[in-house]
């Protein structure tokens, strides 16, 4: 596929029939959430549409995001898509390696400028930047560098979303996501900076460079391409809630989409694992199911394809495509309980509340002593005294 | 094979339901209806609509199986059925490694997919022009 | 701070402080309370101190005909939201939830409808109670700031509830963190207002039982 075809003149050049790429639109507007009558729009779309250059760069992170995505074995629509865009860069799934996929992003880079996508999956460490690195330079730099010319970013999964795992307290690595380190670092000058890689001779302040989240440890795979989907029909990001996610997908909580929401509004609960109440598929909520605060597309669009969800296999939703996630008090915690030993708090408390009034108790009872000693009569202003409270 | 959900699905048992079988049968109803006195043709995506375990086959099962069964071979095969209701089709879609990639339930004469399409006729022609000047 | 992060400090550190003030404050007053006494009755007894106690503890939660008669309004309203708010606080599952995990005991939970619906009738009812103590001159002529807070105080949980359980108006994890945050501010206020009612009326009326007890008449 040569990079001047638009994905029309691709996917024909690759034997697909105008009803193959149809089906093909037809499944990419489910993708996205799409009504189906936006398809013959979509189909305008992309057979005129240029394939976009893509950089993935992958920071502190486990390569779920990845698995999730292209599953090696077995290519999908994510796989298709992923032949109408020219992935330029992707540590685990380039050839290249070394000095020469180094060179191959820098070209990818220079030739694209500003029409490129950045994806980023993992944290990025500003600890000390040793602490990730990839062919000698740190991840704060190439994420500077190869933002700079980007027209778009895409934070892949809860670690570059939100800072993931490596942010969980005490964050030893001082990870950070990809918002926030813009918004911290954006407006310095990458050390790899020289001044002719890529025509600029000023740093580019990438600081409000736009961002769209993919949150989800991992991501559903079809959000991942839907995103990509509709980027590439349309040109532009989809709209975005106030997380920086796209609203098609992490519109609605996992609590309004579950299938057990009638039992959770009838009080039928599971109260341990393989109960009667489990076995009966009833609510998770006292086993700590943070669906009530979890925003995601797990309910209805599932995972496998459309195959099964947490919830529907019995394990309460961790919350993982959330903002500090880990350290929400607990996966086996109802959002209902303290996160703290309250029973330890009150036990203490009670015994200074018995000792501070055991110690006023003595004092009123010798004031009172010294009041019937003096024959101190009880005034006006004494009754009135009460009467202000 | 449609419509056939894997076994995995079946696991949670419990009789949880979203309560969106009913007002699904009436929004094909009333597609229906639209189509014979209009002809306005609907789709509805089945993958946007959050179904519990087992809803999808009841829906399958009150829809039934008609007369006409179109296997197809696009992109990865496909098969649209006709239900037992004329002019409601159920189409299931997949792409080459057999994956689901679309579950949809069309009220039409016939699905778009299965006509077929004038670029495919005019490239059709240019090859069977060349086959006949051999 | 966003919502997910105010939900934590409200279900950690606010609440560890809420309790410590809670706990204290009851307990000094009930312990001065304790230790002030009463006079001591040298006459002789003439009946049970303890059997007179007791029963005016239940006893007196059936309202006496000249009560009901003059102040009918009060002691209906009164009964109906406290029945809600009581019935809403100790049966609604996600709170049994809370409560085991603070004492470590376990309780059936009531249908969620019923506590929805329950809600629903309690804040009427306390509407109804704030127009009453306004527009009538009497309950207008006694009434003081701590009442009209302590009024607030208990409506917030529960209009901040249901919000929180329909899921309108705001975010979810905000509308949980302003619940919890509203009983966190009547736990801190509890101990230095009326509320105080919710132990001392234990006391008041064991005393006043116990001292008719003691001379031998029901109290």
């Amino acid at each position: 596929m040569t990079k001047d075809q638009t994905i029309g003149e691709a996917l024909r050049a690759r034997g697909v029939s105008r009803r193959g790429f149809l089906k093909f639109c037809a499944a990419t507007a489910s993708l996205m959430a799409l009504p189906p009558a936006m398809v013959p729009k979509i189909a305008a779309a992309l057979e005129k549409a240029r394939r976009p250059s893509v950089i993935w760069l992958s920071f502190q992170e486990c390569t779920g995001c990845t698995e999730s995505l292209t599953r090696s074995h077995s290519p999908t629509i994510e796989d298709l898509i992923f032949n109408s865009i020219s992935l330029d860069y992707h540590h685990t799934l380039q050839a290249a390696s070394g000095t020469a996929a180094e060179e191959d992003r820098k070209t990818a880079m220079k030739e694209n400028y500003g029409k490129y996508l950045l994806v980023v999956d993992g944290s990025i460490p500003v600890g000390n930047p040793g602490f990730s690195t990839i062919a000698g330079v740190s991840n704060m730099d190439m994420l500077l560098e190869t933002a700079a010319g980007a027209a778009a970013i895409i934070a892949v999964g809860t670690c570059a979303a939100f800072g993931g795992i490596p942010y969980a307290d005490p964050n030893p690595t001082k990870a950070r996501s990809v918002t926030a380190f813009l918004k911290e670092y954006g407006n310095r000058l990458p050390n790899t900076f020289t001044v002719d890689e890529t025509g600029q001779t000023d740093p580019v302040d990438v600081t409000n460079k736009p961002v769209i989240n993919v949150s989800g440890c991992p991501p559903i795979p079809v959000v991942i391409s839907g995103v990509l989907a509709h980027f590439l029909t349309f040109g532009k990001l989809p709209e975005l809630d106030s997380l920086g996610r796209p609203m098609a997908f992490y519109g609605k909580s996992i609590h309004d989409r579950c299938y057990r929401r009638p039992f959770y509004d009838k009080g039928l609960f599971a109260n341990s694992f393989d109960d009667e109440g489990a076995k009966k598929g009833w609510c998770l909520y006292k086993l700590g199911c943070k669906g009530p605060t979890t925003y995601n597309a797990c309910a209805t669009t599932k995972w496998n394809e459309g195959t099964s969800f947490p919830i529907q296999s019995g394990h309460p939703c961790l919350g993982c495509s959330e903002p500090d996630f880990w350290d929400g008090g607990g996966f086996y915690k109802a959002l209902s309980t303290p996160t703290g030993d309250i029973t330890r708090t009150a036990v203490y408390a009670i015994g200074a509340g018995a000792a501070a009034g055991v110690a006023l108790g003595a004092l009123n009872r010798s004031k009172r002593a010294h009041m019937r000693k003096t024959h101190s009569k009880v005034g006006i202003d004494d009754l009135e005294k009460g009467d202000k409270s | 094979m449609l419509p056939h959900i894997d076994d995995a699905c079946h696991s949670v048992p419990g009789s949880a339901a979203t309560g969106n079988v009913i007002p699904l049968l009436h929004e094909v109803r009333h597609a229906l209806q639209a189509l014979l006195e209009q002809g306005a043709e609907t789709v509805i995506d089945l993958r946007a609509i959050p179904l519990g375990p087992g809803e999808e086959e009841r829906i399958a099962e009150t829809l039934g199986r008609g007369e006409v069964q179109v296997s197809m071979s696009a992109l990865g095969p496909s098969e649209l059925i006709e239900t037992r209701y004329p002019g409601v089709w159920m189409s299931l879609h997949r792409n080459q490694e057999g994956e689901v990639i679309g579950r949809y339930i069309e009220i039409c004469l016939v699905p778009s997919l299965v006509r077929s399409q004038e670029a495919d006729i005019r490239y059709g022609l240019q090859e069977l022009d060349s086959r006949l000047q051999e | 701070m966003t919502p997910a992060e105010l939900l934590m400090w409200v279900r950690g550190p606010a609440l560890q402080f809420a309790t410590v003030v809670f706990v204290v404050g009851v307990a000094v007053r009930i312990l001065e309370i304790l230790l002030l006494g009463r006079k001591p009755d040298l006459a002789e007894a003439r009946g049970s101190e303890v059997i007179g106690g007791l029963r005016t503890i239940i006893s007196r939660s059936i309202p006496d005909r000249g009560t009901l008669q003059r102040s009918s309004f009060n002691v209906v309203a009164g009964y109906i939201f406290h029945a809600g708010f009581f019935l809403a606080l100790f049966f609604f599952a996600p709170h049994i939830l809370l409560l085991h995990d603070v004492f470590g005991v376990y309780w059936p939970s009531l249908p969620t409808q019923f506590i929805d619906a329950l809600t629903v009738v309690s804040i009427i009812t306390l509407l109804a109670v704030l127009f009453h103590r306004i527009t009538h001159k009497v309950m207008r002529f006694l009434s003081r700031p701590s009442d009209y807070v302590a009024w607030l105080l208990t409506i917030l949980p529960l209009i901040t509830g249901y919000l929180a359980f329909h899921r309108v108006g705001l975010a979810p994890p905000l509308l949980m963190a302003l619940h919890i945050g509203s009983v966190e501010l009547l736990m801190i206020v509890f101990p230095f207002t009326k509320l105080m009612h919710a132990f001392t009326l234990f006391l008041g009326r064991y005393y006043n039982g116990a001292i008719a007890g003691r001379r031998g008449v029901n109290a």
